[in-house]
């Protein structure tokens, strides 16, 4: 795939004067990119005068920044720890078992990515999924499972 | 008058609908020409998980409650509360709502759940930004003399005496200074920072420009985690409100001091929460931890000193400046002093955010605001304090205290304030492995007792939780954790071993059934579970069966189930399901 880098320049150029912004840089590259494409970091590795292994270092150490597309829809699991006790962990396993991937994977159809969160601040609704920007609460398998059927069905699948 | 409408509007009430809950309103009250006599309030969350959650404040009721409103409750509540003055007694919030807050003393949630977060006028109001006109009058030294004073410490987790870190802090030789809040709030299981964040972010705006004079600081900084969307937007919008009345920027209030406050967005690593690796982060690097001397205070962001405070730390300030050190210290115990808020969730019944004087004890807490457990069947085993780096208690040491002194002496720590109630049906073992696998994965690697040290005893759980444990495992996990503990560079891994020191303190027989006897007390490792029906506890009420996503388990009615191996994929929603522990 080529993928259009004239975004990437117009980034690279709104940040290039001030100091310490690569990694704001880095989060409007993800942004609008949905990852952060190979192809941009080179550039921005020539344009800033640094080295590609560094914006790599950086990209790595966070656990925001993806370095391949993404599935249509992102599926949070909380794995925190109220979550963890209400049953988080089951239901983390339970949509690896349907979806065939693990954790930080996407399906083959690239309709859903997989992803476990520390902890997303929802304690009380316990156990929590979020599907692209929509909490799920008090969560259990059943409830899941037709959450991703609906979200399937919707995709004509 | 007008009839106000507050309408809970923080991350949790909006995921529970509480803006359709507002348009609702909003049509209703146009829908019978109310729209001048009524004014609907978007306020924070309040810290209980009944959303939406509405009051409705008339002359005649003064303040009435509706908790779990639906859109389609509101056109009853609007005919019979708004026009004919009769609350909706089906929808109103009951007992547990009441036992909720009267159980607590809220001075730094003071305004979540009561103002719009988004109105600076509606802050002001309320005594916003009286702390600051107050301080502008007096000379810093004051200002910090009168933090000293109040005896407050830093509710980041360490309890460090913040009057002191300011006055190193000006102390400190350098021409540029920084303030620096820290709202990473990595810990699985505290949410307090977010709340005060969306709820009330000009009490921490003050609190940093307050700290800004003190110090002779004219740049902040606020970290704040990614995953807080909603809370960036708030602090956005009142960091531009601030501005324009003058309360930020050049020449605040017409005077000689200038402060200003730059948003940073974190990317996702527990680990920038300690304190100097979040002042790497903000400098745009690799967010790892460097070691301590020299501190931010005198070394800090791009080597000027930098004062580092929390956000609970930072919404404290103004009430100690409007109310006095003295009051302040009349609250607490004799070293911690004040409130601290703690986020109260797991097996309780009223889970949410709960803020009470220091020195109450946790059964207090437990069976005060948060109403004693879920299900009253269900006996209480446990509590964890301070997530990853706190430990876990049984109920034998919930009449300790809540004060930072007590908590280190069990071995736990205060940390942020995430509190877990947890019963049966939570394995000590899980527990201790749970977090190591939060920390080994959030171990920076810098320094080699946290990346190894930590990795060794994950490894040594894996083995004890899948049927593999062996007698010298403990005394393993013993010296392993100690060691790592003392020799670690971070307060990541100073504190990463606690889960699991405290679990073999307190717990002992947990881990030697794992490992003598192969089977999990409270069936949740899965290696170790049968999934099978013991007849002699099971009740036959068929719960197992409609929870069974794969339809594994056959019951006919008065008939024990049977769980079909074949079928099974091992998922543990029936031992969920189950209240008398009929599965194992
Ligand atoms: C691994 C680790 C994570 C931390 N996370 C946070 C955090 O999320 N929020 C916070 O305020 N302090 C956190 N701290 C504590 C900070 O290093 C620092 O002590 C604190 O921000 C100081 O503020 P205070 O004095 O107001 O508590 C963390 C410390 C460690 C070692």
């Amino acid at each position: 795939m080529k993928i259009d880098l004239s975004n990437t320049r117009k980034i690279i150029r709104q940040y290039s004067e001030k100091k310490g912004l690569l990694i704001p840089l880095l989060q409007e590259i993800q942004a609008t990119y949905g990852y952060v494409p190979k192809e941009s970091v080179e550039l921005i590795a020539k344009e800033l005068s640094i080295f590609p292994v560094e914006i790599y270092g950086i990209l790595t150490f966070y656990a925001q920044f993806y370095l391949t597309p993404r599935g249509k829809h992102t599926i949070k699991v909380c794995q925190g720890t109220a979550c963890h006790v209400m049953g988080g962990k089951e239901i983390l396993d339970y949509l690896s078992n349907k979806l065939g991937i693990s954790e930080g994977e996407t399906t083959k159809d690239g309709v859903f990515s997989l992803e476990r969160v520390a902890c997303l601040g929802c304690c009380g609704m316990a156990p929590v999924v979020v599907i692209d920007n929509n909490f799920y609460g008090r969560c259990t398998i059943q409830k899941v499972d037709a959450l991703i059927e609906k979200y399937y069905s919707e995709e004509g699948k | 008058m007008k009839f106000k409408i507050l309408i809970c509007m923080g991350t949790s009430g909006i995921s529970a609908g509480a803006e359709e809950v507002a348009k609702a309103f909003e049509t209703e009250l146009k829908r019978k020409n109310l729209m001048d006599k009524c004014k609907i309030v978007r306020v924070g969350d309040r810290g209980l998980f009944r959303d939406p959650l509405v009051d409705i404040i008339t002359p005649e009721l003064g303040r009435v409650t509706y908790e779990y409103t639906k859109p389609e409750d509101v056109p009853q509540i609007v005919e019979e509360h708004l026009l004919q003055g009769k609350p909706v007694e089906r929808l109103r919030a009951g007992k547990d709502y009441e036992q909720f807050f009267s159980g607590q003393m809220r001075i730094v949630l003071s305004n979540c759940g009561e103002i719009d977060p988004e109105d600076i006028d509606d802050y002001i109001a309320h005594g916003g930004y009286d702390a600051l006109k107050k301080v502008l009058f007096s000379a810093p030294e004051k200002v910090i003399d009168e933090i000293e004073k109040s005896g407050l410490r830093g509710r980041g987790g360490a309890g460090f005496p913040t009057g002191l870190k300011w006055r190193f802090c000006k102390e400190a030789k350098g021409d540029v200074k920084y303030v620096v809040c820290n709202a990473d709030e990595g810990d699985p299981g505290a949410f307090m920072d977010r709340s005060i964040l969306e709820g009330d972010p000009h009490s921490v705006l003050e609190g940093m420009i307050i700290a800004g004079y003190a110090i002779g600081a004219t740049k902040g900084f606020i970290y704040c985690r990614a995953e807080y969307p909603l809370a960036v937007k708030r602090l956005n919008i009142a960091i531009s409100q601030a501005r324009e009345k003058g309360l930020l920027g050049d020449n605040i209030l017409n005077g000689s001091f200038s402060f200003d406050i730059t948003i940073v967005q974190g990317a996702g690593a527990f680990v920038c929460g300690e304190e100097t690796a979040l002042l790497a982060s903000i400098e745009g690097r690799r967010g790892t931890p460097r070691p301590r001397p020299p501190f931010p205070a005198q070394k800090g962001l791009w080597g000027k000193p930098t004062l580092i405070n929390n956000v609970e730390t930072f919404a404290n300030i103004r009430h100690i400046i409007v109310k006095g050190a003295e009051w302040f210290s009349s609250i607490g115990t004799e070293k911690s002093k004040g409130t601290k808020v703690f986020a109260l969730a797991g097996k309780v019944k009223n889970t949410g955010l709960v803020e009470v004087p220091m020195g109450t004890t946790i059964r207090e807490l437990i069976y005060g605001p948060g109403g004693g457990m879920k299900k009253k069947r269900v006996k209480l085993k446990g509590v964890q304090i301070g997530g990853p780096s706190g430990g876990c208690l049984p109920e034998s040491l919930l009449d300790i205290p809540i004060d930072y002194e007590s908590i280190n002496q069990t071995g736990a720590i205060m940390g942020s304030g995430g509190m877990i109630v947890m019963d049966e049906k939570t394995c000590m073992v899980d527990i201790a492995k749970f977090f190591l696998n939060f920390t080994v994965a959030e171990s920076c690697g810098k320094c080699l007792p946290c990346r190894i040290g930590l990795k060794r005893m994950l490894e040594v759980l894996e083995e004890i939780t899948e049927g593999r444990g062996k007698e010298e495992h403990i005394s393993f996990l013993q010296e392993m954790g100690n060691t790592v503990k003392a020799t670690a560079l971070c307060g990541l891994g100073n504190t990463a071993p606690n889960p699991v020191l405290t679990t073999l303190k307190y717990f002992p027989d947990e881990y030697e059934a794992h490992i003598r006897d192969k089977i999990c007390p409270s069936h949740v490792c899965t290696e170790l579970v049968k999934f099978e029906v013991v007849e002699e506890k099971c009740v036959k009420c068929g719960l197992c069966y409609k929870a069974c996503p794969t339809g594994a388990i056959e019951w006919k009615k008065k008939e024990y189930p049977r769980i079909n191996k074949e079928k099974c994929i091992k998922c543990k929603a029936c031992i969920g399901a189950c209240d008398y522990g009929a599965i194992q």
